[in-house]
């Protein structure tokens, strides 16, 4: 469904990505780990077509989406939902315009039709009757419910999520971990989670790769990582401070 | 001409002085912004005709651009019109002798229309408006709200940049003609009501030498300087980085940028247009 191959992207001097490959099927939950800073959000822009690479392609279903211009690349983007790590809610706009605004761009639905399905996305990330509230009146995990249901509200085929347990408390985080495993059940998505959480990363993955030094390092099942042998691996998802990884 | 505005707004920050750069350095940062600002331009105008239109945005924008600027450009206009009317009435009263006020008419009403009104609706604007848009879009940036509409199928340039160029397009001159009455009757205020000036004549001969020609010239100054604005506002928003500290910087950036800019372009707009047609 997505493939990334040998992605490169710098910002001055600063090799961010050097050659990550990865490949993401129909209906598979992708976590993809790695230290603050490593650039797991900029892979996920690239994937989305939020970057354009310096070298590399991101294919979707064959499609190389890096070359294509903004209008052609809407057409793809309209099979991608993405939650926002800061929930990126418009702070202009109440609830219900958030989660339409997809619906108004990607679909031709009536005003009714758009209603109703606001509703109808809100009610499956757990929201109802706060339509009519703006970003501000909301709590730090409703944000990202609300972040949520704009992502899956016209139907995407992949969901991307970027660090979606991050700033809000343990169990607002595994409610959302609860709601990525639900979302996949009910809609059939792939999906793609950025995160250094590995509560959530062993929770909802079925299969994690490790970023580090500008690649992926390590891609396995959960099981696999918990087992691997890599010591930077190891070091990362037991989180101490000692160990190959330095540049802390 | 905007990396070196840039580059003197620059040196008022007291961090930039240890960090001195070669010549050159500013010279290729100077381009670059040179080419930021032309292409989105070119991307602005190349979006005005594709739909979406976003006319939700547009109206608010005329709203926020428009009505709200009233009350600043009323204030600066009235003003501007009293201090312009009593210089040009010690003018005619020291130089060419008691009488000749009523020929201040005209020459107010030039001043006013040509010069004076669209430099400060230009320069209120960009204070009011621009530094408003770099905020709004600058937040925007940095909570990655503008990602968000990307993501959402809407064009950033098109969602954000098209509706507030052409709505500041449409009401800088707008504001300009309200600023020009508002001027002209401050002035003829002055001289009529406070000093005297008879009042016939001051009309007469502000009709019969006054031409359209004048208002004309300073609508057309007042749309280019509203599209200066709005693009100098957006393009400072959207290039926004560093969280709060930046967009700070951008506002500052704006209202600096888009003022000198203003100035600058209107000396080359009065040079370029001709006096009467």
């Amino acid at each position: 469904m997505i493939r990334v191959v040998d992605l490169h992207k710098s910002f001055g001097n600063n090799k961010v990505l050097q050659g990550v490959n990865l490949r993401l099927k129909h209906g598979e939950t992708l976590v993809i780990i790695g230290q603050s800073g490593c650039g797991k959000s900029v892979l996920l822009k690239h994937i989305i077509g939020l970057l354009k690479p310096d070298k590399g392609k991101v294919l979707v279903d064959g499609v190389d989406i890096t070359s294509l211009r903004n209008d052609e690349l809407h057409k793809i983007t309209r099979r991608f939902g993405m939650l926002f790590q800061g929930s990126a809610l418009f702070d202009s706009m109440t609830v219900a315009q958030n989660v339409s605004f997809g619906l108004e761009r990607y679909t031709d639905f009536s005003p009714e039709e758009i209603k109703e399905s606001v509703k109808d996305s809100l009610a499956k990330v757990g929201l109802r009757g706060i339509e009519n509230l703006m970003p501000y009146e909301l709590s730090g995990g409703m944000k990202k419910r609300v972040g949520l249901a704009r992502a899956i509200a016209y139907r995407p085929d992949i969901i991307l999520y970027d660090e979606p347990s991050t700033g809000i408390d343990p169990i607002r985080a595994d409610a959302i971990n609860d709601l990525v495993i639900r979302m996949k059940q009910e809609l059939k998505v792939a999906t793609i989670i950025i995160t250094h959480d590995m509560v959530s990363a062993y929770k909802v993955a079925d299969r994690i790769g490790m970023l580090y030094a500008g690649q992926i390092i390590e891609m396995g099942s959960p099981e696999e990582i918990k087992n691997s042998e890599n010591q930077v691996v190891q070091q990362f998802i037991h989180g101490r401070a000692e160990g190959p990884i330095k540049n802390w | 001409m905007l990396g070196l505005l840039t580059w003197s707004f620059n040196l008022l920050n007291p961090k930039m002085f240890p960090k001195a750069k070669s010549p050159l350095f500013y010279f290729n940062s100077f381009l670059q912004q040179v080419g930021e600002v032309g292409l989105l331009f070119f991307q602005t105008f190349k979006n005005l005709f594709k739909k979406p239109w976003e006319k939700r945005i547009f109206i608010q924008q005329l709203e926020e651009i428009g009505v709200r600027s009233l009350p600043v450009v009323s204030l600066t206009a009235a003003f501007g019109g009293l201090v312009f009317g009593l210089q040009t009435y010690v003018g005619f009263h020291r130089y060419i002798g008691p009488g000749s006020e009523t020929y201040g008419g005209p020459i107010i009403s030039l001043g006013l229309s040509k010069e004076l009104i669209p430099i400060l609706v230009g320069l209120m604007v960009s204070g009011r408006v621009g530094s408003a848009m770099a905020a709004e879009i600058g937040t925007m940036k940095i909570t990655e709200q503008i990602d968000a509409l990307f993501s959402l199928g809407a064009d950033p340039t098109r969602y954000l940049v098209v509706p507030r160029t052409l709505a500041s397009l449409v009401m800088l001159p707008c504001l300009t003609i309200y600023g020009d009455i508002i001027g002209m009757a401050a002035g003829f205020f002055y001289n009529v009501y406070l000093m005297g000036v008879n009042r016939v004549l001051y009309i007469r001969n502000t009709l019969l030498y006054m031409e359209l020609w004048d208002i004309m010239s300073g609508l057309i100054k007042s749309a280019v300087f509203g599209v200066i604005i709005a693009l100098i506002g957006c393009w400072q928003g959207l290039k926004t980085e560093g969280g709060a500290e930046g967009v700070g910087r951008a506002t500052t950036r704006t209202v600096v940028i888009a003022s000198i800019l203003i100035l600058i372009v209107n000396f080359f707009l009065s040079k370029a247009l001709p006096a009467d047609i």
